[in-house]
């Protein structure tokens, strides 16, 4: 069953790298990545907000209800820890 | 061809990091070693798209010199790395904390069940009643 | 099982980093604006000098300070913070989360620092409460 296992990751890896080709190059400042939405929150980041760092503007001002969201998944993750490990009451046999 | 090859190395480490994680998580019969191969799996897709974000010669997206307030500043775009990858793998990153720890709370669960953590002998006492396990 | 660790090295080395790891996590926190840091990255530091407390001196140091319940409270503290700093935004006439409209000075930066507390107390908390569980009863 090893073998199998080998081949199936070296072509999923070759499928990959096949795929990469059509990536833009590293520290492109061109790509698509970096010219829709992002020149627009860099550019206006301290005349809206008066706060420096843009990562956390982004997070708690522009995107603040994703970050809502994602602390109901800790909040979730973490109650869901403590469900599952719970020691049970032992059960009387009347 | 050495331009080509060098212009995209990073993707090509972080497919290798995947490959990695992937293998590890299918070939593997500990169920501990599965959980890691996941993780080198979610981490290697986190450092992939933090790296989209790169700019050749960019700072990193603080804004400069507001101390003083007496100044302007005008920043353009293209001096400042991008921080929008930066924003979102920070909430990847925690989730994946959320999850490998809820994971694990599994995996102890199994292990005081079944009293191991093999993979084929955990299939093989699923099927059999506890006095006839080894 | 998590007992007391029996060097003295590591006992007194202990005591004495603490108190420094925990300004520290304030310090990123509070920091969030004007240097790399917030609210996800303060709540792991602070989590984790409890962490350490646990690891040095056994699991009874840190359930003196924080019973279950009490980390309970704690996660749910954090997300009613953040969301009770939405509702007041709603309250006062704007949309849900909308900054702007808080009677204080400069209401965005504050806005944001108050929604940053409260997102480092849940992680804090929540961390603790997993490697609690983790650990052999």
């Amino acid at each position: 069953m090893r073998p199998f296992y080998y081949i199936l990751t070296f072509i999923t890896g070759a499928l990959l790298v096949y795929g990469a080709s059509d990536m833009p190059k590293w520290g492109d400042p061109n790509s698509p990545a970096s010219t829709h939405v992002s020149p627009r929150y860099i550019e206006r980041v301290l005349e809206e907000t008066e706060v420096p760092n843009m990562v956390t503007a982004i997070l708690a001002d522009y995107r603040g209800y994703d970050t809502l969201g994602e602390t109901t998944v800790i909040f979730t993750a973490g109650i869901a820890c403590i469900l599952i490990l719970r020691k049970r009451k032992k059960e009387n046999n009347e | 061809m050495i331009e080509l090859l060098l212009g995209k190395i990073n993707y090509y480490i972080y497919i290798f990091l995947m490959m990695i994680g992937f293998y590890a998580m299918m070939g593997k019969k500990n169920l501990v070693k599965k959980l890691i191969g996941m993780n080198i799996f979610q981490w290697s897709i986190i450092l992939f798209f933090v790296s989209l974000g790169a700019k050749k010669g960019g700072k990193i997206p603080i804004v400069e010199g507001v101390a003083d307030h007496s100044a302007h500043i005008v920043s353009h775009a293209i001096e400042y790395v991008n921080p929008l990858p930066h924003v979102l793998m920070l909430t990847a990153i925690v989730v994946g904390v959320g999850t490998t720890g809820v994971a694990l709370a599994l995996l102890l669960m199994i292990y005081k069940k079944y009293k191991t953590l093999e993979e084929d002998e955990i299939l093989r006492r699923m099927i059999l009643p506890p006095s006839m396990w080894e | 099982m998590i007992i007391k660790h029996e060097s003295i090295i590591i006992k007194t080395i202990v005591r004495v980093l603490t108190p420094f790891i925990q300004i520290f996590a304030l310090y990123v926190i509070m920091h969030g604006h004007s240097s790399p840091g917030g609210g996800f990255q303060g709540g792991v530091i602070l989590g984790a000098s409890y962490i350490l407390l646990g690891l040095s001196f056994g699991m009874n140091e840190v359930k003196k300070r924080f019973s279950e319940r009490l980390l309970m409270l704690f996660t749910s503290l954090g997300v009613f913070i953040y969301a009770g700093i939405g509702f007041l935004c709603l309250i006062l006439g704007a949309n849900f989360l909308d900054y702007g409209i808080l009677p204080i000075a400069e209401p965005r930066g504050m806005g944001m620092l108050g929604v940053e507390i409260g997102v480092g107390i849940t992680v804090m908390a929540v961390m603790l409460s997993i490697f609690h569980n983790l650990s052999a009863e």
